[in-house]
């Protein structure tokens, strides 16, 4: 029993031991750090940083980090601001070129009173401005009620017949003065009059004087643009008109040679 | 006093204008204008131009036979050849770039298109 109890004693004596032990080199390892903070403070001191300057830059720091994010942010809202700058320059660039584009057709529409040269410069627009590789135009013949073709591209004139006003999606156009659109513009396999892409009535006020009829589009055109319903816009009156003022020169000129005649007998 | 002599070689009168009307917007530009190839030539042998932009379907010459004989001349070897055409396909494109054209644009051509074009062959 003795000798149980001087094994228990001995153990707990060892276990004591082993923890004095684990104690003196705890106090070791913090003796050494105080060591080495101290050599640490000491040499802050030498160069002049007091704890005070110390948590002085550690607020100086986060002032900085905050106008720094400050900054960010104001970059951030500056450079979207120039973003929607460069976006409205494009807008009003493009702008600027339709305009351009408008004012150059009507200008040339009005250039001449040649009956002529106002087809021909019909013709130009639709072909160079809007795109248009087979197209035809036609002129109303108020007495017959018939539009009857008088240019076209991309096709012979004789492939072409007369259409009915308001026969048919060329005919319903003319007479009801609404531009017409495909729905969908399929793929051009052969002529085929009824079945125009658009159809564009030349109004003077409500009186339709004749109709652009557009089958088929150049190849690099895959549809119709924003521009070019605004040009549909300027030619359905100013084309209109030109062609009107043209047909009327002509016909007062001839009216005033008839009358030139009459006069030259009547006075020789 | 234009630095930049342009000519524009093109029957439409009204391709022509928006062409001009385009590259009046650009600083210190003089435009020559000419209805067609041979026009185009006659133009270019009176006078020094810094480029060209040609259509290819204009009557008397077109712009591909104006294009190679200017490409022949020892004058105008570098100058930089824009064509503006209705023909979008791929063998006409490599037909005008075989010829000696630096651009091929096809028409209905943006404006903005066609001055970036000229200002990038120009280095303005």
């Amino acid at each position: 029993m003795s000798k149980e109890r001087a094994e228990e004693f001995f153990n707990t004596f060892k276990k004591t031991a082993e923890f004095v032990k684990e104690l003196l080199h705890d106090n070791e390892r913090l003796r050494f750090q105080i060591a080495r903070l101290e050599e640490e403070l000491k040499s802050f001191k030498n160069r002049g940083v007091s704890i005070d300057a110390h948590a002085e830059c550690h607020k100086k720091i986060a002032l900085l980090e905050a106008e720094k994010q400050e900054l960010l942010e104001r970059f951030k809202e500056v450079e979207n601001e120039n973003k929607n700058f460069a976006e409205k320059y494009v807008e009003v660039e493009n702008e600027n070129n339709n305009l351009a584009n408008l004012y150059i057709a009507s200008y040339q529409l009005h250039s001449t009173l040649n009956f002529k040269e106002v087809v021909q410069i019909i013709m130009e627009i639709v072909i160079n401005l809007i795109g248009a590789e087979i197209f035809v135009l036609f002129i109303l013949d108020e007495k017959t009620n018939e539009l009857t073709p008088i240019a076209t591209e991309g096709l012979d004139i004789s492939e072409v017949t007369n259409a009915k006003l308001g026969k048919g999606i060329i005919g319903k156009a003319a007479k009801s003065g609404e531009n017409y659109f495909s729905e969908i513009i399929p793929m051009f396999e052969q002529f085929e009059q009824e079945l125009p892409i658009a159809c564009i009535p030349l109004k003077i006020k409500e009186r339709t004087i004749g109709v652009i009829a557009i089958y088929k589009l150049l190849l690099q055109k895959e549809r119709f643009t924003d521009l070019d319903y605004e040009l549909f816009t300027l030619l359905a009156g100013h084309a209109a008109t030109a062609i009107f003022s043209a047909k009327l020169y002509s016909e007062s000129e001839r009216k005033l040679s008839t009358i030139q005649g009459f006069i030259d007998l009547l006075t020789k | 006093m234009a630095s930049i002599n342009i000519l524009v070689v093109e029957d439409s009168p009204t391709m022509r204008q928006l062409i001009v009307f385009a590259l009046k917007r650009l600083k210190d530009v003089s435009v020559t204008e000419a209805s067609d190839g041979v026009d185009g030539l006659k133009k270019l042998s009176n006078n020094k131009f810094d480029l060209m932009i040609a259509d290819i379907n204009m009557p008397i010459m077109d712009g591909l036979k104006l294009v190679s004989l200017v490409r022949q001349d020892a004058k105008y070897k570098g100058m930089p050849i824009i064509i503006v055409t209705t023909e979008g396909a791929e063998e006409d494109k490599k037909r005008g770039l075989t010829l000696g054209a630096n651009a091929y644009l096809t028409k209905p051509v943006q404006t903005t298109q066609l001055i970036a074009t000229v200002k990038e062959l120009l280095k303005i």
